[in-house]
């Protein structure tokens, strides 16, 4: 033992040995900055809207950079990035600097000003002592308590009543809270991605000429937390990161009206063409899958593992989780069976095994969950799965959800054993679908890796409706897999398209052989999922051809076939080895685009703006609201409202 | 005492009092940039995460109450602006194709970047962020376990827990080292 003692002696004391200095010109902008936001707040306590309002880079904002990167010593761009805040406080402070002769940066740091204060403040009473601290942490929770009630009343998910929409107004208000995410709005204006962390999405699909490369493979991704990132960005203020942006995960977030599979296969593709909003020369062929809905289902059977660490007791974790399972539990049917196992905190099972019938008994297991222990939960995960194999019989679907605000600390700390684990047990039959709550802690890499893994779902539940899209309106196909692997190819007929590109699906693009290689992965469906993949294609002898044909290369045929091209599915049922084809024509006349195609194209759209595609011309957010309204359909749950509201955001903040 | 201050001078620049707002700020910067050295373990993310903080600092002031320390208020503001920070850092990785390409490269970058640092920073680096604000807390900044517990939100016993994980890997650290 007193080796770990020398252990923690030695860190203690390096980290306390040599505190490093700060640089000094790094410094003087830091406070400079920070003079600056105070100022700002003083003339405008609810100016909240930190990219429209930032000051445009004028002509002596200019300068003072020009002249401060000449004195710094240090290069990169996160050193610049504080520079530009420099450049702004000099042009924000110098009209109000009637009291001194120098811009703000300098007169902060003298020290006469902090010791007047102190003099004057000598005489007021003591500070709290330390005991009253306790009471902190309560204010900031019963605010977002309060915050959760509210949405928790509201029957169907209203946007105004979610709180990041409120931020507009309210950003500069009390949100120090570790609750309440720390969105650090003074930062806005200065670009985060200016930090220098990296992406490695792919660039969008390049357009293909058909006579070239007329086949186009891709797997589909029922993925869609894209679209919360995206949500959660622009609410928070700020234009997503275009990397972060992938268009199929957005179009597919919103559910689709598209015609039911009525034959042999899971699930059905609908194919329609319309015309491009943002190009007068091109057509849009789309793709709509749709996943059978399963009435005689087999049970499931479905094993809790909750995160109870004490960091789960927020709000909006645990507490949200325990509302979005009473949700989830009225939809399951009474031949369901659940489990629940906790870890990190009250470790073990907390409820064995029970008929969904017997709701009581599955409450009062939810009541006793407690966030707040400090005990590590060393087998969570094995735990969840031995239970989860102790339900499983025959033709049964077994699935472990991990409900987590972060901590991964499930008893397999290697992440390479972890995902071992979770495959082989995938293989076995029980899947891994990973609910993520509360923000700030939360890992998106690794949700995604173990979902994909456990050949679940990763979504990420901040409010009660995001529980309820998740939970309860997509139970079934999140919780019921129809078809593995299944991969989509196109070819396109020269006759008829000279250029196509396929709009999204860029990290899903798979090799033209490895359509009909059963050992190469690709996403899965579940029951009732919609799948969307739109194509831009210019039909031969339109003015929108961006290439010129060749000289040299025979010109294709144009008394060939009438088709557009030949659509091609591929899929396993799950626990098969073998895939099954489904083939069918595109013809022009096969089906015009309805509302769902028109909303569908509406999102890609949005994608397209918010990645700063090259493909749109003139065409702007407006157009792309306007085109969301007019084709929001039934909308029962208010996704699609909530869209536009989106994409009213990034309007104003891309000004 | 200097420190017995900053409550009222928290409360009076939360009230828009420029001089006291300087005072605060000035007093208590280099005391920050340390503790978010510890919390980061590198310089650069040090003052992008400083940065961060003191450009937020003013909307958040409107939000204290003298019912906390100042210290433990400014602390727990570090905190949540270093969750903040790396929250955005994993959702940039989160749009990388593959984790297991981006966890294969984090811990190549880690590894890297420690064979060239000193002990501190490579045992800072190896902890898990969690870990490391309670590291930075509790050894760094000598907070009791308790008072630890307030900043981040958590029972004593989860920072006694996490304060015992940390000797654990310290010592597989020295192990490690010692078959070297």
């Amino acid at each position: 033992m007193s080796d770990d003692r020398d252990d923690l002696d030695d860190l203690k004391a390096a980290l306390r040995a040599a505190p490093p200095t700060p640089e000094p010109l790094k410094k003087e902008a830091d406070l400079a900055l920070a003079m600056k936001n105070f100022d700002d707040l003083q003339g405008s306590r609810d100016g909240a809207r930190p990219m429209s309002d930032a000051p445009k880079r004028g002509a002596i904002g200019q300068g003072v950079i020009k002249m401060l990167n000449a004195l710094n010593t240090r290069g990169g761009l996160a050193a610049t990035t504080a520079l530009v805040a420099v450049g702004f406080a000099v042009l924000v402070v110098m009209p109000n600097v009637d009291q001194v002769d120098m811009p703000g940066v300098t007169k902060i740091a003298t020290p006469p000003a902090s010791d007047a204060v102190e003099e004057d403040i000598a005489v007021q009473p003591a500070p709290e002592p330390l005991g009253k601290l306790a009471q902190q942490p309560a204010r900031p929770r019963s605010e977002a308590t309060a915050e959760l009630r509210a949405q928790t009343g509201q029957s169907a998910p209203s946007i105004a009543a979610e709180p990041m929409m409120e931020a507009d107004a309210s950003s500069f208000a009390d949100r120090e809270g570790y609750i309440v995410r720390d969105d650090m709005p003074g930062i806005i204006p200065v670009q985060p991605e200016a930090s220098g962390e990296d992406y490695a999405n792919e660039a969008p699909s390049p357009l293909k000429v058909t006579s070239e490369d007329p086949v186009s493979t891709f797997s589909i991704d029922v993925d869609t937390a894209s679209y919360a990132v995206v949500r959660r960005d622009l609410k928070a203020g700020y234009l997503p990161n275009p990397d972060a942006v992938r268009i199929e995960e957005m179009v597919n977030y919103f559910p689709y009206a598209y015609p039911a599979p009525d034959g042999a296969h899971p699930f059905a593709p609908t194919v329609t063409t319309m015309q491009t909003p943002w190009n007068a020369g091109t057509q849009l062929v789309q793709i709509g899958i749709q996943g059978e809905m399963v009435d005689d289902r087999p049970p499931l059977n479905l094993v809790f593992l909750i995160d109870t660490s004490g960091s789960m007791s927020d709000p909006d974790k645990l507490p949200l989780l325990k509302q979005s399972l009473r949700l989830m539990l009225s939809e399951l049917r009474p031949e369901d069976e659940v489990a629940i196992v906790a870890y990190a905190g009250s470790a073990g099972v907390v409820l064995d095994p029970t008929k969904a019938a017997d709701r009581a008994s599955i409450l009062a297991a939810l009541d006793r969950l407690d966030a707040g222990g400090s005990t590590a939960g060393a087998q969570g995960i094995e735990l969840a799965y031995q239970v989860a194999e102790r339900m499983f019989d025959d033709g049964e679907v077994g699935r472990v959800l991990l409900a987590t605000d972060g901590d991964f600390n499930v008893g397999i700390h290697d992440p390479d054993a972890l995902k071992d684990f979770i495959a082989a047990k995938r293989d076995s039959g029980t899947y891994l679908s990973i609910l993520g709550f509360g923000r700030g802690n939360l890992d998106y890499a690794t949700m995604q890796a173990l979902a994909q893994n456990g050949n679940g779902q990763a979504a990420y539940i901040d409010t009660l409706s995001e529980a309820r899209k998740v939970l309860v309106d997509q139970l079934s196909g999140a919780l019921y897999p129809l078809a593995d692997d299944v991969k989509v190819q196109v070819e396109f007929n020269p006759a008829r398209i000279t250029e196509y590109r396929l709009i999204g699906y860029e990290t899903r693009a798979l090799a033209r052989e490895d359509f009909n290689n059963d050992k190469v992965d690709a996403g899965e469906i579940g029951a009732g999922h919609q799948v969307t993949a739109i194509y831009e294609v210019t039909p031969v002898g339109s003015d929108a051809v961006l290439t010129d044909a060749l000289r040299y290369a025979p010109a294709p045929d144009a008394t060939g076939s009438d088709e557009l091209g030949f659509l091609k599915l591929r899929y396993k049922r799950p626990g098969e080895d073998a895939s099954t084809l489904i083939e069918t024509p595109i013809t022009a006349g096969m089906g015009d685009a309805g509302t769902e195609q028109r909303f569908a194209t509406a999102v890609a759209g949005f994608g397209q703006l918010l990645r700063e595609d090259k493909y749109l011309g003139d065409w702007s957010y407006t157009d792309a609201i306007a085109l969301a309204n007019g084709a929001k359909g039934d909308d029962p749950y208010g996704y699609r409202a909530e869209a536009v509201t989106l994409m009213r955001l990034a309007e104003s903040l891309s000004n | 005492m200097m420190t017995d201050q900053d409550e009222e001078l928290a409360q009076a620049a939360a009230t828009g009092d420029r001089a006291a707002f300087a005072a605060l700020l000035s007093r208590h910067y280099d005391r920050l940039f340390a503790f978010t050295f510890c919390l980061t373990g590198n310089r650069a993310d040090a003052e992008d995460l400083t940065q961060d903080i003191c450009a937020a600092l003013p909307a958040k002031l409107a939000g204290f109450r003298a019912e906390a320390r100042f210290t433990t208020w400014l602390y727990r503001v570090a905190v949540n602006a270093a969750h903040d920070r790396r929250r955005r850092t994993a959702t940039r990785a989160k749009a990388a194709d593959g984790w297991g390409d981006w966890e294969v490269n984090r811990r190549e970058a880690i590894r890297e970047e420690a064979e060239a640092q000193d002990w501190l920073t490579q045992a800072m680096t190896a902890l898990p962020d969690e870990l490391r604000d309670t590291v930075a807390l509790v050894l760094g900044e000598d907070l009791t376990q308790a008072e630890a517990g307030q900043v981040l939100g958590l029972s004593e016993g989860t920072v006694a827990w996490r304060m015992s994980e940390v000797k654990k890997r310290l010592r597989a650290m020295r192990a490690e080292e010692d078959a070297i």
